[in-house]
């Protein structure tokens, strides 16, 4: 056990499975960085550095560069998955999925079904997310909503380094396509992460914070929000339940509803754009399955429908805030 | 005046984690006389609930801290004096105190190690006096599915007069998870192999559970080694076992079912925390925890039966013995505890499994006397 970022549990949780498993590759645009140009090999890891050290322990057979063309290496990835290899692809930007959706939605996603379960493609995408880091409209998005959406994925979006590490080494043990959300402004939190290997499971929330009176469900970098309005909101006499699902596809419905039956009160906050986002699916489904558990409407704490802007002042400002999840649980008290 | 006159309580420290704790309520009114051993406090922290008792013997002069108040390790809680002791004292001291509180340097706590033994590492606290003199080290088991841990609130007072050496079984905690063979017979092989690895040449055994039976066989195996042994809630004095909480332990995945599964190791099933089930959880999920208890189960528990039973050997055993156990431990009967005479047997009501950390003041007391016994 010992403190690690964000950005080094990942890293462990792919060289220890590399080190397991002769079939885990690691491919995408500079995932060592250096290929075919001289000058430094590995000068990388990735544009966040995640996947540094790995090219100089197995070797450019197994942590390989890809050209620029998501359609192409996410396509080889998936097919490689269902040939026998088990990649983890790099998606850079989620923003990116445009081009290499249909490998990824028609494809990937269905090919167990289709060949009535005798393809299976175990492959892991791996894609940053969310905005803060003065990146743009084009390269801050939170799309896991769209992901979630395709009955087949698995969707999976750690919030802190301990959950990353399991999640990650349970995505690449997951015969099943994963998409696995990384969060941009979260690499370098820092968490009391084992050194051994370990897995969590998918479905399954993790608790952060219990109280009795309101339910916040919370996901990604939102957590931290959530888990601070808590924390603050408690000084003020009002106790709330933070839910962190991990995983909205396989999701845990249960501790939810569960949640709800006793609170009464529901705040979701998610950071993805407001329309046909993660808090409209769970605020239906609560509204649907928990209805006369409610003392009152479900609040959601969303950014404004527009893209993500580039000028600092608005993008501070389009974020959903502690601050604005403080009030939402007071409006569930009123 | 003498200094000792005024005896300082202070916010205990439970286990490695914790930095502070709240203080839920007060168990005894100021101007109460209390002894050592008395609840005064019910705290909380992140990992559990528990009642504190008093360490000083004399009157509550003083309650410093409020019910709802929440203070790190260390800080004041309140002060006991004899009656004749002036108020003006009483203040001077709470002062004094608060002012040292600000200046002092923290001592970081003894941290667990990772030590190479016989075929396995083995995870290790030790804590102990400077100077321990001429008493004997214990030496403190863990049961099935426990850790280290489990003896955070009878380590740290055992741990006054003699070294104190707590440590992760094979399979467990911070050690070494695979293991080949899971019978006690094995198990207390490793426990050898780790006592040797620590230069512990002789020392008094605390088990607890399946610890129990791995000191006992121990005792059997090396006399010599073995000075005493404190069962605590123990294995292999008799054949029954609740094998439904031994495989709900094993088939718990989530925290539902551990929660439940676990409430059954307390008389009090409050005792079980978030925490407490988190932290099994995540254990249960490291690389080769699962395959372990698997292999224990199998050879220890068999068809629902204890395999070790060692009553028909206590008489041969060198090592004096003693039994405690919890009146309500509904994991193993309490009856099996008559193998031992009468003497040597410490029913405790309102406890269940978990003896140790439910009355720990009575169980360290109880373990204190006997090593000094048989030092």
């Amino acid at each position: 056990m010992s403190k690690k970022s964000y950005r080094q549990a990942i890293n462990e949780a792919i060289a220890q499975e590399m080190r397991r498993d002769p079939r885990v590759v690691v491919m995408g645009e500079d995932v060592a960085g250096g290929q075919g140009a001289p000058g430094e090999d590995d000068a990388w890891g990735g544009p966040m550095g995640v996947t540094k050290g790995l090219m100089p322990e197995f070797g450019r057979e197994r942590v390989l560069d890809t050209p620029i063309t998501e359609s192409g290496f996410i396509g080889a990835a998936i097919g490689a998955a269902a040939t026998g290899l088990r990649p983890v692809a790099d998606l850079m930007f989620v923003d990116f999925m445009g081009v290499c959706f249909d490998q990824i939605f028609n494809q990937a996603a269905k090919f167990r079904y289709m060949f009535g379960g005798k393809a299976v493609t175990p492959v892991v995408i791996r894609t940053m997310y969310g905005a803060g880091f003065r990146a743009a409209s084009q390269h801050s998005q939170c799309l896991y909503p769209i992901f979630t959406h395709i009955p087949g994925l698995k969707v999976v979006i750690p919030s802190n380094a301990y959950d990353a590490k399991g999640l990650f080494i349970q995505a690449i043990r997951d015969d099943d396509p994963v998409i696995f959300f990384e969060h941009k402004m979260l690499y370098d939190d820092i968490d009391e992460v084992p050194d051994e290997a370990y897995t969590i499971p998918f479905g399954e929330a993790n608790l952060t914070r219990e109280g009795e009176d309101v339910t916040i469900v919370a996901l990604g970098r939102m957590v931290k929000l959530a888990n601070e309005a808590a924390d603050a909101l408690k000084k003020q006499g009002v106790s709330c339940t933070v839910i962190d699902p991990r995983t909205t596809s396989p999701m845990d419905t249960d501790s939810i509803l569960e949640s709800v039956e006793d609170t009464g009160r529901l705040v979701v906050v998610d950071e993805a754009h407001p329309r046909c986002n993660m808090a409209t699916d769970i605020s239906a489904l609560v509204a649907q399955e928990a209805f006369r558990a409610l003392k009152g409407p479900i609040r959601m704490v969303t950014p404004p429908h527009t893209p993500v802007p580039f000028s600092p002042a608005l993008e501070d400002i389009y974020i959903p805030s502690t601050a604005q999840i403080i009030a939402a649980v007071k409006a569930t008290m009123a | 005046m003498s200094d000792d006159a005024i005896k300082p309580i202070g916010m205990p420290k439970w286990g490695l984690a914790m930095t502070e704790g709240k203080v839920n309520a007060w168990l005894a009114a100021e101007g109460a006389a209390v002894n050592a051993g008395d609840e005064i406090l019910e705290i909380e922290t992140s990992k559990i609930t528990n009642v504190f008792e008093s360490p000083a013997s004399g009157i509550l002069r003083r309650r410093v801290a409020s019910e709802g108040e929440t203070l790190p390790v260390g800080a004041l809680l309140g002060v006991v004096a004899d009656a004749d002791v002036p108020d003006a004292d009483i203040d001077a001291f709470v002062e004094q105190f608060r002012q040292a509180q600000a200046a002092a340097v923290v001592i970081p706590p003894p941290e667990p190690k990772l030590v190479p033994a016989e075929g396995w590492s083995v995870r290790v606290l030790q804590m102990g006096p400077d100077d321990a003199g001429a008493a004997l080290p214990l030496l403190l088991l863990h049961g099935f599915g426990g850790d280290l841990n489990n003896w955070q609130f009878n380590q740290p007072d055992l741990a006054a007069d003699r070294m104190v050496y707590a440590i992760d079984l094979p399979g467990h905690g911070g050690s070494t998870k695979s293991l080949a063979a899971g019978d006690v017979a094995a198990l207390a092989d490793a426990v050898r192999g780790a006592m040797a690895a620590l230069g512990i040449a002789r020392a008094h055994l605390v088990g607890h559970s399946l610890g129990g039976a791995i000191a006992l066989q121990l005792a059997l195996d090396e006399p010599a080694r073995i000075a005493s042994v404190t069962l605590v809630c123990s294995a292999g004095l008799g054949p029954e076992i609740n094998t439904d909480y031994i495989e709900g332990f094993i088939r718990s995945d989530r925290r539902k079912d551990m929660k439940a599964t676990v409430e059954a190791l307390f008389a009090d099933p409050s005792f079980v925390s978030k925490d407490m089930v988190d932290d099994l959880l995540k254990y249960k999920r490291l690389d080769g925890v699962l395959p372990a208890l698997r292999t224990i189960a199998d050879a220890v528990f068999a068809g629902g039966r204890q395999a070790a039973v060692f009553t028909d050997r206590l008489g041969t055993l060198e090592a004096r013995v003693q039994a405690i156990v919890g009146e309500a431990d509904r994991i193993i009967p309490p009856a099996h505890a008559r193998a031992l005479p009468d003497a040597r047997r410490h029913v405790l009501g309102g406890a269940g499994h978990m003896v140790h950390i439910e009355q720990p003041a009575e169980v360290n007391r109880l373990i204190g006397a006997f090593v000094a016994f048989a030092d």
